[in-house]
């Protein structure tokens, strides 16, 4: 392919574009308030950028699949491994189902501040999931696995509430969870499989 | 210009927009009661469900979509001076809408369809809502032809002359909306109706909800561009001034049609069937539409305070005790303004991106698009209808009085309405909940708040009654004597005489926008055909 007649064509497209662009009339006043807009949306779109890439702040958009008619003969969401576990290396992970209307397990505790990464499946519709006055907030979109992670500053009992329209039942769907200070916190103790691995 | 049929075919628009208008208003009311759980016996999500979803539709769809499909013939038929093109047509898009409307009226009313306004699949209503809603926008979508149609037409008969700006606008906004309406044509098309007939067994709600989240951002710019465009050429005059810049008016224009389509995955933030990266580069973007909009916001004040000026008032302030606070645009201007400062606030929380996490889903985001949908836009809606009504049913407006009355409540109630809604939001209240149940002492917070909703709602609806008569009443009176004022287009501080093609034409920004949606949505929308996804089968509700 030629590149030079293609760049020389639209260099000279872009060139007349910029040239009219520059010849239409803008009024010294205006071109004053469209440079403070242009300096503050910079300014925000700099700040949500920096943040995304240099701390990690982004909202839950690990694209995961998963199969939502099957979880209970999936491994990973089987009943026995729902609600909160320690993992090998130390960390912690909280599987939970939301089906029509709840959040299954019903209640869980987890330690204040300290990382915990949610991952939320649903088995039936559309539901979405947020526990007020922290930042755990993601859609729950069957086929796909939300993962999130998030760290609760203060213990308490926190509602986790369904945000999404998902019957007409939606109102019920909730369930608790509770946040313990950090050292009063207890991994739960993990029970001998009842269906074990081979439960598919 | 005898245009006897284009006013009878603006009036019939119109008047279906403002019909399902009111109707919603009385929904809207019951909801805040029914939601409050103050009075017992009203209690009953499928009631409140199917209210809610019907509400959403008319209000959404049908008000806007009549609104400026009626607007639009009179704003062609007038600014070009020509008779609207194919009528014949124009009437059978309207009885196609219209009987659209109807169908998916029956299940909506009778529980069939309580999906809400926005389908989540895989909750799955009566296919005839879907196959109504669908005439609906076809209907529409031959209006944005005829629009089209008269705009070539024009320029080939005034070649190198501006298009007037009206319908510069206007086209830009039949342009705009068949871009836009697109996406959720295809999720309608080719999921959702062959899916609620039985012919498919399962759709995957994550391409449905990338496909609705195509059409859901823009379609916000279809409705608020009747209200700019009455900023820009009916304001001034009103108002006793003059455009500030055509062709700054312009640019507003095509910036906001082009850059509010590819930025819809503000609305999908939090789910977990799209990456970060194209979160993030769709949150820019939606930045970036916002510039659109300061710009407008600055032209209008700037023509406001030509026009304050022109009427006497000195010093830095003075101005704006000169304007004519008794005109119902002027006085509408004014009010759709400070909410769009309020909305817009909100906005742009909403669209930073993880800070969406804090009020996603929750009461915040209705009490947004309230404040600056049923707030800045459709007050600008009022403002259009007090002033179409007289010309087009050739009698004074039955009392000016009674329309500053209604504005000024419609501001009031739409104040009292949402400041709590924003409240409830960050008390983590969730959105679509038909009452509080939860057994947690943090909803006893929320009481307040929702008593003050009942009562925005309710200057809110007494308000639109008032509207409604007084346009009734308009029409209704026996005409004392002729009527003979006409449409008066906004004249521009330096007259523009000719025009880079660029800004008089769209061929360029069709252009921009087709490679724009295929950067912003074309891997998207690809992913989910090479991902190994599982399918929803349909659910009731």
């Amino acid at each position: 392919m030629q590149i030079e007649p293609l760049k020389s064509k639209y260099g000279q497209l872009l060139r007349d574009f910029y040239t009219q662009l520059r010849a239409i009339h803008i009024d010294q006043l205006e071109r004053k308030w469209i440079t403070i807009t242009v300096i503050v949306i910079g300014l925000f779109v700099g700040i949500i950028t920096i943040d995304a890439f240099f701390h990690g702040i982004n909202p839950p958009s690990k694209v995961e699949t998963v199969d939502s008619a099957t979880l209970h003969l999936n491994k990973e969401f089987a009943e026995d491994n729902l609600g909160v576990q320690v993992n090998n290396s130390g960390g912690i992970t909280i599987r939970m189902v939301a089906g029509r209307y709840s959040f299954f397990p019903k209640h869980i505790s987890v330690p204040a501040e300290t990382k915990l990464t949610f991952r939320w499946v649903s088995m039936d519709v559309l539901h979405g999931v947020h526990i007020p006055m922290t930042n755990m907030s993601t859609m729950i979109v069957p086929g796909y696995v939300a993962e999130i992670t998030t760290t609760f500053p203060k213990p308490g009992e926190y509602p986790v509430l369904c945000n999404e329209y998902c019957g007409l039942g939606h109102n019920h769907m909730w369930s608790n969870i509770s946040v313990i200070a950090k050292e009063d916190w207890t991994a739960p103790v993990k029970l001998p499989a009842k269906g074990g691995s081979n439960n598919e | 210009m005898n245009d006897a049929a284009e006013r009878k075919l603006a009036l019939s628009h119109l008047w279906v927009a403002f019909i399902a208008f009111i109707v919603a208003c009385f929904m809207g009311e019951y909801q805040v009661l029914e939601r409050s759980g103050f009075i017992p016996a009203l209690d009953s999500p499928s009631v409140y469900f199917a209210s809610v979803s019907t509400h959403g539709v008319l209000m959404a769809f049908v008000l806007t979509i009549f609104f400026i499909m009626g607007f639009g013939y009179y704003i062609a038929a007038t600014s070009l001076q020509q008779p609207v093109w194919n009528k014949p047509l124009a009437w059978g898009a309207f009885w196609l809408a219209l009987a659209g409307v109807v169908m998916a009226a029956v299940p909506l009313l009778t529980g069939k369809a309580s999906v809400l306004y926005t389908f989540y699949p895989p909750i799955v209503a009566h296919a005839a809502f879907y196959i109504g809603a669908t005439l609906l926008v076809v209907g529409s979508w031959v209006w944005c032809v005829i629009m089209l149609v008269m705009f070539i037409q024009w320029k080939k008969a005034n070649p190198g002359q501006p298009v007037p700006l009206a319908m510069f606008a206007t086209a830009m906004n039949a342009m705009l909306w068949l871009w836009t309406s697109a996406g959720v044509a295809v999720e309608v098309l080719f999921q959702l109706i062959p899916w609620s007939l039985g012919w498919m067994d399962a759709i995957d709600p994550g391409l449905a909800r990338t496909l609705f989240a195509w059409t859901l951002h823009p379609i916000v710019y279809f409705w608020l561009i009747p209200a700019y465009t009455a900023f820009y050429v009916f304001v001034p005059k009103q108002a006793g001034g003059f455009v500030f810049s055509d062709e700054m008016a312009r640019l507003t224009f095509i910036l906001l049609a082009v850059f509010a389509l590819p930025i819809g995955f503000h609305h999908l933030y939090m789910d977990p069937e799209q990456a970060r990266g194209w979160k993030l580069l769709h949150g820019i973007g939606t930045f970036v539409v916002a510039l659109p909009t300061l710009v407008t916001g600055f032209s209008v004040i700037a023509s406001l305070e030509i026009a304050g000026r022109l009427r006497g008032g000195k010093g830095l302030f003075g101005w704006i005790g000169s304007l004519p606070w008794t005109n119902t645009m002027v006085l509408s201007v004014i009010l759709s303004l400070l909410m769009l400062i309020f909305g817009g606030f909100g906005g742009i929380v909403n669209a930073s991106y993880a800070m969406n996490a804090m009020i996603h889903n929750t009461a915040w985001v209705p009490g947004h698009f309230h404040l600056i949908f049923a707030g800045t836009t459709v007050i600008m809606y009022f403002a259009i209808a007090y002033y179409f009504w007289p010309l087009l049913v050739k009698k004074p407006l039955f009392s000016n009085p009674m329309a500053l009355v209604q504005l000024w409540t419609w501001f009031i109630g739409m104040s009292i309405l949402t400041t709590p809604w924003h409240v409830l939001g960050l008390l983590g209240q969730p959105r679509r909940i038909s009452t509080v149940v939860y057994n947690n002492l943090l909803t006893l917070s929320w009481k307040p708040y929702e008593l003050m909703m009942i009562l925005g709602g309710l200057i809110l609806l007494g308000s639109a009654c008032l509207f409604i008569y007084n346009l009734a009443k308009t029409q209704l009176n026996p005409a004392a004597e002729a009527f003979e004022q006409q449409i008066e287009y906004a004249e521009t501080v330096t007259p523009v005489e000719s025009l880079p093609e660029w800004l008089n034409d769209f061929k360029l920004w069709n252009k921009v926008i087709a490679v724009l949606m295929a950067i912003s949505f074309g891997y998207p929308i690809l992913q989910f055909f090479f991902m190994d996804t599982s399918g929803s089968s349909p659910w009731g509700f």
